[in-house]
């Protein structure tokens, strides 16, 4: 008994069919428990008025986004040392889920930063390498659909996928560097969850459990779709040969 | 290996090249600026050391795809896969020729240019040592793109939807040495960030670049 043996797809097929639907439950029950949670019987914070309450979809939603390149990363390696489709379609499958959660994280950040900052953008390093993250994402899905033989387009990807990690936290720390070199002590923290209080602490942890849930949910998903698309190639490509 | 390189070089330098055609756009790129933000000597001055950058950068990009398309069209891409040369050293000459034929050549001109954008006289020199330590990092990344995209029919704006973001970190320490040297700043972590940089890019993705050709190719 050894996890490489869900990287048979009959058997990773036949194992997620039976854990997807308590994932998708587990998902929904956690988000809709931690938002109700978080939007209803949460006291609205001092200084920040009722806009305080989009760190429910903001701050999981941010994790999630660089988390999910980190996912892309390992599946990508596995791919690439131990050459497992499901692995590799499992990274292809992940991508847009990731593009997405950056796409929420900055949108909610702008609608929290209007009201607070007095503007929906700020060349924050925060902000901008976050905007510089969801371009990876842009060019690793663009190059995913543009090469058409699977394998080739796995291990392209694979390898933009190690490339781009390195460059998107060198970008992180470089960024940090160039706004601080522009105007010094302006940038704001975002670091709240590490002098905040219980009573926003309790909801903020069911929703980011609530977003790796439905994350997993989703992948689960698309993976399962990915492998049944991957069949019925096989399938039409040994008509068109008969 | 220099035979290539030389080969790399005499493609590039005769007819239907492209040599000068990023010299060429850089200068066009200079030309349009002042029109767009005006003619005020400070503005230009302010803005002068970004867009020498970004210049530099769509000049480089622009002749990105004639890396590896052209020989892959005519096959010699193969033989040269299947040399006793090791590929990581093809793609590493590959980079070298496309500096020298497009990287070198602007950072010659970037004090006329610089001239054209009223940048400080004190930052002339740091403008030329940025580029110098700054555009081998982005023909190397260039190498990577153009590795990945070899194969395919279309792939120039894939090509730069995928090499930009690369080009972030280089952009960002180029600039900001620039302006450091034209207020008069410590320009000391700018200058070793960036040497830091390609020296790091130059070492390592050429392996990343040569993974991708030797997949393409399979």
């Amino acid at each position: 008994m050894s996890i490489w043996e869900y990287a048979n797809p009959v058997k990773f097929m036949k194992t997620t069919d039976k854990v997807l639907p308590w994932t998708v439950g587990l998902a929904v029950i956690t988000l809709v428990v931690g938002l109700i949670w978080g939007y209803f019987f949460v006291p609205s914070a001092e200084n920040f008025g009722g806009s305080v309450k989009v760190i429910y979809v903001h701050v999981p939603a941010a994790m999630m986004a660089i988390n999910i390149w980190v996912m892309m990363l390992v599946t990508s390696l596995i791919w690439l040392i131990r050459r497992h489709h499901v692995s590799a379609l499992a990274a292809k499958a992940a991508a847009p889920i990731g593009a997405v959660m950056t796409l929420i994280a900055l949108i909610t950040g702008a609608v929290w930063g209007q009201p607070m900052w007095g503007t929906w953008w700020e060349w924050d390093p925060r902000l901008t390498s976050f905007l510089i993250l969801f371009l990876f994402y842009l060019g690793y899905i663009a190059l995913w659909a543009s090469v058409e033989n699977p394998d080739t387009a796995a291990d392209l990807t694979g390898v933009l996928c190690l490339v781009g990690a390195v460059f998107a936290l060198l970008s992180r720390y470089a960024a940090n560097f160039w706004n601080q070199g522009l105007h010094q002590g302006a940038t704001l923290s975002l670091d709240k969850e590490q002098h905040i209080a219980d009573v926003y602490w309790f909801p903020l942890l069911m929703c980011m459990a609530g977003f790796v849930l439905f994350f997993v949910a989703l992948v689960l998903v698309r993976t399962r779709t990915e492998i049944r698309a991957r069949r019925l190639g096989a399938i039409q490509q040994r008509e068109r040969m008969a | 290996m220099i035979a290539l390189l030389l080969r790399d070089l005499r493609l590039a330098v005769r007819a239907g090249g492209g040599f000068g055609l990023g010299l060429a756009f850089f200068l066009i790129v200079v030309t349009l600026v002042p029109f767009g933000v005006g003619p005020q000597g400070e503005i230009l001055a302010r803005i002068a050391p970004g867009i020498l950058w970004l210049g530099a950068l769509l000049a480089c990009l622009l002749s990105l795809d004639r890396i590896f398309a052209l020989d892959f069209e005519d096959g010699s891409l193969d033989l040269l896969v299947t040399a006793p040369i090791p590929l990581e050293g093809v793609v590493s000459i590959k980079a070298l020729a496309h500096w020298i034929t497009t990287g070198l050549p602007l950072v010659v001109a970037a004090p006329v240019f610089g001239i054209l954008l009223h940048l400080a006289p004190e930052a002339q020199i740091w403008m030329i040592v940025a580029l110098l330590l700054g555009t081998p990092a982005l023909s190397v990344l260039g190498t990577f793109g153009a590795a990945l995209t070899v194969g395919l029919k279309r792939g120039g704006l894939l090509l730069s939807l995928l090499v930009l973001p690369f080009y972030v970190p280089t952009l960002i320490f180029g600039a900001e040495l620039v302006r450091r040297g034209a207020e008069g700043m410590n320009t000391q972590v700018p200058l070793l960030m960036l040497a830091g940089i390609t020296a790091a890019t130059i070492a390592l993705v050429p392996f990343a670049s040569a993974a991708a050709i030797r997949v393409n190719l399979r």
